[in-house]
């Protein structure tokens, strides 16, 4: 564009084509921007305006649904912000909360894996940082095609490598997530980034720009062409059926969208967040706002919708890297590692001064007006004047939703159907296939590549059920996090497979000794304009607000990824879900290995006793996929009452010190939880099953987790069991070198261990 | 420091200034970014400035990770850190075996004795010519080695080393990381700290 596209000359040429649908808008969206500014947009406006209004920023097809999580939420006294902040901040106690959020990153990591990868730890770190805490620790939900698919082996080590070298550069104990191998995430892997972050009650901040005159200073890195469109044009569009990446790096298609990715540059952030966190204890920030997708058009047009309702911002006084940037690319540029303040004008000299102490570039671009209107000026002229609010609220669809008859199909394939392993060789067989199976097998492939102690507060980390880390070094108050979603329930049937993966970290949590307080959620699904993927969304957003209800933990934020699809082929409808719990004294925590010695002493082998109710259940199982390639039937039934229950059993055991070890049963049921307690704890065990061996080992019935007693803690416990309702099952004991099962089976632990680790070094090298 | 029964202080790379302290802990990180090579833009700090003639004068300087880098970047340590064999980042429980224990930083160990500490890094392969490595190994300044796994490809397994006079000490893994069994493996990196606190003298400690 040679002449700027001021808002004069826009008034003046009022039929001018525009690119609109070549930046994801539709015709009526598009007339309805003209409709409200009673002109055509400039060039500039119609930038900020397709990345506010894409799915991706202004979940306007999600909307109508994720209310349901405000007017579901059950009465908690922990909620301090809730839902619509950057992320949802929880009282813990002691004068402490904690803010906590989950976001996805999947389109760039499938473009980029690794700057794709890393970039999305930078993004939802910032979030928790915009709310005055400091980031103290991530975890990654990561889901891939087939292991053995090439394009997998593309992907996956670039992603690994890029959460690696974020977080370990940032400083971030990466403290847990999943790695789960599906072909309904070929062409569209999810990498979900959580970050938790703790600060003081008092040190919420707000993403507001009030009080006009205050300055609004954009600070950290310059300005880039990296990511111009990244929300509109590559997280909120399908993939072509054409593989991306490298396989067509060279041709057009999707690799093209490879400009759309960010990249990211760690030790910036490590300073940014430094920097923020003293301008905070200074009390030099009145708002401020972390720059992702959509970049300045969304932290301008978001701080002033919130605030007095207008801006003045010099977009020529943005810093940027590529001088020939106009206004639509500074607009729309998703380059990482900056922040955006507003600051009052006596307090400007002493921020900009914490920011060259920091290293940090900061700039002041402008300043909060009372004149309603956001207003952009480029050299001196006009290329902005909108009101915020019509950008930051955007529109909002009831998109038609049905049911697709296939879920009736469906639901007939019942497992019940499928050839069971014959004997006790069979059930060895089987245990050992599910074992070594990608989505099962030891992880230390991926997690070895992440720092799980820098901050050196970490308590719990994977392979344990939940991550759990020391906030308070004096009291041992602590908070525990997992995060799990599985794919197979939720094709099966949206809504309890969600509650599923809602009761499965739920239960993480608890296992680990702690309290769940609070639930965040990325819900990853295919394309909203298709009604059988809506009705997906509908219901797993239904079943998420009606399970947090029962078991009494609010949503606190969340995110939605839309368009998971290639072609007309959606991925599973994976809502993933993570819980907050809180620990009332870290020292008491509880972890899944068997104790190999309690207390030093060898006297008396601790007892293993199976908690929960045990049924016939086989849909979406492990087992069912492992052994079958198979997918069908209905999932386990979520007993949500139960659920609640055992976690209450589970957290006052703990802090009762009744318990050595506890681990929660879920994919593979008993039997790949008793072999992965075996294996970190580095102890055998012998159980007999009071019923069907196959059942009882395979069955993924919900509400479950397996413990071993403190010896001589056994009467205790079982009395608290009882007290709260808890069915329970003496099935063995600690010790020896092997599992068995009495009557079926005997495995060394050399050969679980070996079974277990190989695979993934194996696939990934 | 603290567990120890010092007092820790924090000083600013860009100061050029130790502020009096009676030893200098170069703790783990990516400073500066390291995206050149690690350590490299680090000796340039001006604290740098006033750190390296110190420990040359004899003040206890412990490197960890991106601290040894950066001592063997500023030629107070032999040697060099290279990416790890298999070129990706390592973190891992590893047994060590102290094999110096007469440095300011190892005097709290026994010579011989193993400690299992974390490793995490993704350049921590020890590099130096065949003819450092011998006069590493004559003069014992081979301080701590990997026992049994050599997890990165560090020559002679060699996890830390320091210089002749025993004031300067550099490793990969992190001791710091070792201090207590319920955030580590063990508390079994608490003695790199106890050692130097030691010869600390009684009234200098808070």
């Amino acid at each position: 564009m040679t002449a700027t596209d001021t808002v004069a000359r826009a008034a003046a040429t009022a039929g001018l084509p525009q690119p609109y649908a070549e930046l994801g808008l539709t015709a009526e969206e598009y007339a309805r921007i003209a409709d409200t500014l009673g002109r055509r947009p400039t060039g500039a406006e119609l930038a900020l305006y397709s990345v506010m209004w894409s799915e991706h920023c202004s979940y306007k097809s999600s909307k109508v649904h994720l209310r349901q999580f405000a007017a579901k939420a059950p009465p908690s006294g922990a909620l301090l912000a809730g839902i619509g902040h950057n992320a949802g901040v929880v009282d813990i106690g002691q004068g402490y909360a904690v803010t906590f959020k989950i976001e996805s990153h999947n389109h760039p990591s499938y473009v980029e894996p690794h700057q794709g990868a890393a970039t999305g730890v930078g993004g939802i770190v910032r979030d928790i940082l915009a709310m005055g805490a400091r980031p103290v620790a991530v975890m990654d939900a990561l889901r891939f095609g087939p292991a053995s698919a090439p394009d997998t082996a593309r992907v996956l080590p670039g992603v690994v490598s890029g959460i690696s070298f974020y977080g370990n550069c940032l400083g971030l104990p990466n403290i847990g997530g999943e790695l789960d191998f599906d072909p309904s995430y070929a062409g569209n892997p999810l990498v979900n980034a959580l970050c938790v972050g703790v600060m003081r009650h008092g040190d919420l901040q707000v993403a507001s720009a009030s009080g006009p005159g205050n300055k609004v200073i954009l600070f950290g890195s310059a300005t880039g062409p990296d990511g111009v469109g990244g929300a509109s044009v590559l997280a909120s569009a399908t993939f072509g059926d054409g593989a991306a990446g490298a396989a067509s790096a060279s041709g057009a298609g999707d690799a093209a969208k490879r400009p759309s990715v960010q990249v990211g540059d760690p030790f910036l952030e490590k300073l940014l967040v430094e920097c923020c966190l003293e301008l905070f204890a200074g009390g030099l920030v009145t708002g401020i706002q972390d720059l992702g997708a959509a970049g300045v058009a969304c932290a301008t047009t978001e701080l002033a919708a919130a605030g007095t309702g207008g801006m003045l911002v010099r977009l020529d006084a943005v810093p940027l890297r590529d001088a020939t940037l106009g206004p639509p690319e500074i607009l729309m540029s998703e380059s990482q590692e900056r922040m955006m303040a507003v600051v009052e004008p006596g307090h400007v000299d002493e921020f900009l001064a914490v920011c060259a102490k920091w290293d940090v570039r900061a700039a002041v671009i402008g300043e909060v007006t009372d004149t309603g209107r956001l207003v952009m000026t480029w050299h001196g002229e006009t290329v902005v004047d909108i009101p915020p609010a019509s950008a930051a609220d955007g529109p909002v669809y009831d998109r038609p939703l049905a049911r697709p008859a296939s879920q009736d199909a469906l639901a007939a394939g019942d497992p019940a159907a499928l050839p069971r392993p014959a004997g006790g060789a069979g059930l060895r067989a089987d245990l050992l296939a599910l074992l070594g199976s990608p989505g099962l097998a030891d992880k230390s492939w991926v997690t070895g590549q992440y720092d799980r102690y820098v901050r050196g507060d970490t308590v719990l980390a994977m392979p344990e059920d939940g991550g759990l880390l020391r906030v308070d070094e004096a009291t041992g108050l602590g908070i525990a996090l997992a995060t799990d979603g599985n794919g197979r329930y939720c094709r099966l049937d949206p809504y309890l497979g969600t509650q599923l993966a809602l009761s499965e970290a739920y239960r993480n949590v608890a296992a680990t000794g702690a309290r769940p307080l609070a639930v965040t959620n990325c819900l990853n699904f295919g394309s909203p304009e298709d009604p059988a993927v809506m009705w997906q969304f509908a219901e797993a957003v239904r079943g998420l607000a009606d399970g947090c209800a029962v078991l009494g933990v609010p949503v606190t934020g969340g995110n939605v990824s839309f368009y998971n699809q290639t072609g007309t082929a959606a991925i599973h409808p994976t809502p993933v879900i993570g819980v907050l719990g809180v620990h009332d004294d870290v020292r008491r925590r509880v972890g899944i290995g068997f104790p190999a010695a309690v207390d030093g002493t060898h006297e008396s082998p601790a007892g293993i006793l199976l908690l929960g109710r045990t049924e016939p259940e086989f849909g979406g199982s492990a087992w069912a996929h492992v052994r079958h390639g198979h997918l069908g039937g209905r999932p386990p039934a979520p007993g949500l009452e139960a659920e609640r229950r055992l976690a209450a059993l589970l957290a006052e055991a703990a802090a009762d010190g009744l318990l050595a070890a506890a681990h929660d049963l879920s994919d593979g049921g008993l039997a790949v939880a008793l072999a992965e307690s075996c294996l970190r704890g580095g102890v055998g065990c012998t159980v007999a099953l009071p019923g069907d061996p196959f059942t009882w080992l395979f069955s993924e019935s919900a509400g479950r987790a397996v413990v071993a007693v403190r010896p001589g803690a056994e009467a205790a416990f079982g009395r608290l069991a009882a007290a709260h309702g808890v069915p329970r099952a003496a099935i063995g004991a600690v010790g020896g070198d092997s599992l068995t099962v009495t009557g079926c089976f005997t495995i060394p632990l050399a050969e679980l261990a070996a079974v277990h680790a190989r695979t993934l070094p194996a696939l990934f090298g | 420091m603290r567990l120890a029964g010092a007092e820790p202080v924090a000083l600013w790379h860009g100061d050029r200034d130790l502020r009096g302290v009676d030893a200098v802990i170069l703790p783990g990180g990516f400073s500066y970014g390291d995206y050149l090579r690690c350590g490299a833009i680090a000796r340039f700090a001006p604290v740098m400035g006033e750190l390296v003639p110190a420990a040359r004068s004899g003040l206890p300087v412990l490197g960890i990770c991106n601290g040894f880098q950066i001592l063997c970047e500023a030629h107070l340590l032999p040697g060099a850190l290279t990416r790890n064999a298999g070129l990706k980042f390592i973190t891992r429980d590893l047994r060590l075996r102290v094999e110096n224990a007469q440095t300011a930083w190892t005097r709290a160990y026994s010579s011989g004795e193993q400690i299992v500490v974390p490793l995490k890094s993704g350049e921590g392969a020890y590099a130096a010519d065949p003819g450092t490595l011998a006069d590493l190994e004559a003069s014992g300044q081979v301080v701590i080695r990997y026992d049994g796994d050599n997890p990165n490809g560090s020559a002679a397994a060699i996890a830390g080393v320091c210089n002749a006079a025993g004031n300067v000490v550099g490793l990969m893994p992190h001791p710091e990381h070792a201090v207590d069994p319920l955030t580590g493996p063990s508390a079994d990196g608490l003695g790199f700290f106890l050692s130097v606190a030691a010869r600390v003298p009684e009234g200098d400690r808070a």
